[in-house]
């Protein structure tokens, strides 16, 4: 491997998709071959053959992506109107971002969704760059409670009322 | 005139009152979301989906015929009034659309993009009604062999033409066709691939893997790289054209009608090339040539055309066959599967209604849409500056909501985020998105064909191909794989280089 391939930004890392896919290879072929087999089914097709060949197509894929990045291939990034790829991830964006998000999930069904979506709504917002902070966090609650009234009352959806059971 | 009298039934039921304005709350929902930079219309749909789980089918898809071309006008907005293109169907549109909005001919450009979308969606919705009672009598006759070929070519399809990297365009059809298997497989009974897993017996649900790839993965995505400075957008007043600008016009949408129909409708992957061939068309037969690359109308007219043409011509394997050939197509399929509807020939005789009701309210939405977008454009327009903080964190509370909803489960909520884990990744390492999609819906449909080939042959391996239908199928395959490896081996020995059969997105100008 010659190091101008490492050194050009994500080339390492590109390596760990390849171990992903081995990873997902070995995980479907492992699951197929733990199975019993199948005595409805006749000939040689039955409910492992198609983890089996899906998993090792993702083997040999990770092979050949070796291969292509040994020789110095590279995925191309994705573009669009609001990126900027001049500078690497961001993982503190993403950090909070995740934060938010698991904030939501955690806390859904204990605090409802008026209440969690809000804390989603903002946090992301925050961690994305919004500063008008009393002004985010009038829409967040808006938009929260606002979304809650619309499956409930709109769609027939009723999202977690949580601890405001009984005042929404 | 099968398809004529049966269109008449379909307009029977979409004009009601009722359907009517879901048609039209499709179209503005549609449009309004599809405009906002990030989002394509495959995430659109996605978005949407859980706003029409307590609707019945036939509105469900009512509105989802407007959000369809609700969602690919608004993509277009975008891309000729900022400088980069969002999605691949819209590279194109942007190249001279953009060079129009600098040149101060905004106006024109949005016009001539939302009339040609009209003229085309209507005549490609005309040739769907038309074509899919034909390709319906033909398909009754295929088996599952002959399925089991075509979704065999709708894959290779997928992953060969599209895209730079044959490796990555199959590594994330495996990760596709992997993440289908997961749940209890129907015909054995046994679970695959569920760690054990209650949730996951069922398998997971198409919303959180739409909503996850397309929605949060792009979020995430962005937030990593979010544009710290603010984009040019150009503003539009009044929408209109000159009387040059139509005789400039006409022609090309008729030619983009014709080019991007057929490519929509056989299964062969998007409407990426058909629009590249539409813009050299345009360039090639244009009175003034030397206008391409300053903002010429025809380089807007031809490709916008092609694009809704190719997207009504992607109905036809949809709807008659079960087959999707776009990300768009394959949420669509996602969500007649949610409704315990299986696309396939017989569709039109079990679901007339809803069909034909669907490809009526194709004709009703893409009337609205002109009637809306002429005057609205400026609105739109607007849409494009909403702050890029709040518009990303709506995607993601939107994105929530939708996942959770669908079954109200918190797990669901883990799960999108894995699965959103999985659309960054593949963004950052440029493993295409619509290949695994197409595996994730695909695949479990593929496997069933598969196996009852091999059912009714009795396990013998020749009855994947004891058709012609299915054996002509896997000649065209077989071309597909190798026509690329054989030109380059000659190219290679006449010492050539190798030309790039349609522009790469790095030559877009303007980026």
């Amino acid at each position: 491997m010659s190091d101008t391939a490492v050194t050009r930004k994500g080339g390492r890392s590109e390596f760990g998709v390849a171990l992903l896919l081995l990873a997902l290879g070995a995980w479907a072929i492992i699951d197929a071959l733990r199975m019993s087999a199948d005595l409805a089914s006749r000939g040689p097709v039955d409910a492992r053959t198609v983890p089996i060949a899906v998993g090792a197509l993702l083997v040999l894929m990770a092979v050949l992506l070796t291969v292509d990045l040994l020789r110095g291939g590279r995925g191309e990034q994705e573009g669009g109107e609001d990126v900027d790829l001049s500078h690497g991830s961001d993982w503190k964006t993403i950090g909070l971002l995740v934060a938010a998000f698991a904030a939501n999930a955690l806390l859904i069904e204990r605090l409802g969704w008026p209440i969690s979506g809000a804390i989603l709504f903002f946090g992301t917002t925050y961690a994305l760059g919004g500063r008008h902070l009393i002004r985010l966090a009038v829409i967040s609650v808006i938009l929260s409670v606002g979304t809650w009234y619309l499956f409930y009352l709109a769609l027939g959806i009723p999202l977690p009322a949580g601890i405001l059971k009984g005042i929404l | 005139m099968d398809g004529v009298t049966s269109l008449l039934d379909g307009f029977a039921t979409a004009v009601t009152p009722i359907n009517l304005l879901y048609a039209f709350v499709g179209v503005v929902l549609g449009t309004a979301i599809g405009v906002l930079p990030g989002i394509g219309p495959a995430m659109t749909i996605a978005l949407l989906l859980p706003i029409t789980f307590s609707l019945e089918p036939t509105q469900a898809f009512i509105m989802f015929a407007g959000i369809y071309y609700g969602g690919m006008y608004g993509g277009s907005t975008t891309s000729i009034l900022l400088n980069t293109p969002g999605e691949s169907a819209s590279v194109v549109t942007a190249i001279e659309g953009n060079l129009m909005a600098k040149r101060g001919r905004a106006a024109a450009a949005l016009a001539t993009s939302a009339i040609g979308s009209f003229v085309a969606g209507t005549l490609g919705t005309l040739g769907l009604a038309l074509l899919a009672p034909i390709i319906v009598k033909l398909a009754v006759q295929m088996g599952a062999p002959d399925y089991f070929a075509v979704m065999v070519l709708a894959f290779v399809a997928v992953t060969t033409v599209l895209g730079s990297s044959k490796v990555r365009g199959l590594a994330s059809l495996g990760i596709g066709l992997l993440i289908g298997t997961i749940g209890i497989d129907p015909t054995s009974g046994q679970q695959r691939l569920t760690l054990g897993l209650p949730e996951l017996a069922d398998g997971i649900d198409v919303v959180v893997l739409a909503v996850g790839l397309f929605a949060v993965g792009e979020a995430l995505w962005v937030a990593a790289h979010l544009r710290r400075t603010p984009l040019d957008v150009i503003s539009v007043s009044n929408v209109r054209m000159t009387r040059d600008d139509w005789r400039r016009s006409w022609k090309p949408w008729l030619r983009g009608t014709v080019i991007g129909f057929p490519f929509g409708a056989v299964p062969a992957g998007g409407a990426e090339i058909p629009t590249f061939l539409s813009y050299a068309t345009e360039k090639k037969l244009a009175r003034e040539p030397n206008d391409f690359g300053r903002g010429a109308i025809e380089g807007v007219a031809g490709p916008e055309a092609t694009n809704n043409a190719s997207a009504a011509g992607g109905l036809v394997p949809l709807l008659t066959l079960g087959i999707p050939t776009t990300a768009t197509a394959a949420v669509m399929l996602g969500a007649f599967q949610g409704y315990g509807i299986q696309p396939g020939p017989r569709l039109l005789d079990t679901h007339a209604e809803l069909v034909w009701g669907l490809i009526a309210s194709l004709f009703i939405g893409n009337t609205i849409l002109l009637a809306l977008n002429l005057p609205l454009a400026t609105v739109w327009a607007r849409l494009l500056r909403i702050p890029r903080p709040y518009l990303y964190a709506g995607i993601l509370f939107f994105a929530s909501i939708g996942a959770y909803a669908a079954n109200a489960s918190t797990f669901d909520l883990w799960l999108l985020l894995i699965i959103g884990a999985l659309g960054f990744l593949m963004r950052r390492f440029g493993l295409p998105v619509v290949p695994a999609i197409i595996g994730i819906i695909l695949g479990p449909v593929a496997e069933e064909q598969m196996r009852r080939a091999l059912q009714i042959s009795n396990g013998d391996v020749a009855g994947l191909f004891n058709t012609w239908f299915s054996r002509i199928t896997y000649a065209v395959i077989l071309v597909l794989l190798i026509a690329p490896v054989i030109v380059r081996v000659v190219r290679a020995r006449r010492g050539e280089a190798p030309a790039p059969i349609a522009p790469q997105h790095a030559n877009v100008e303007g980026q």
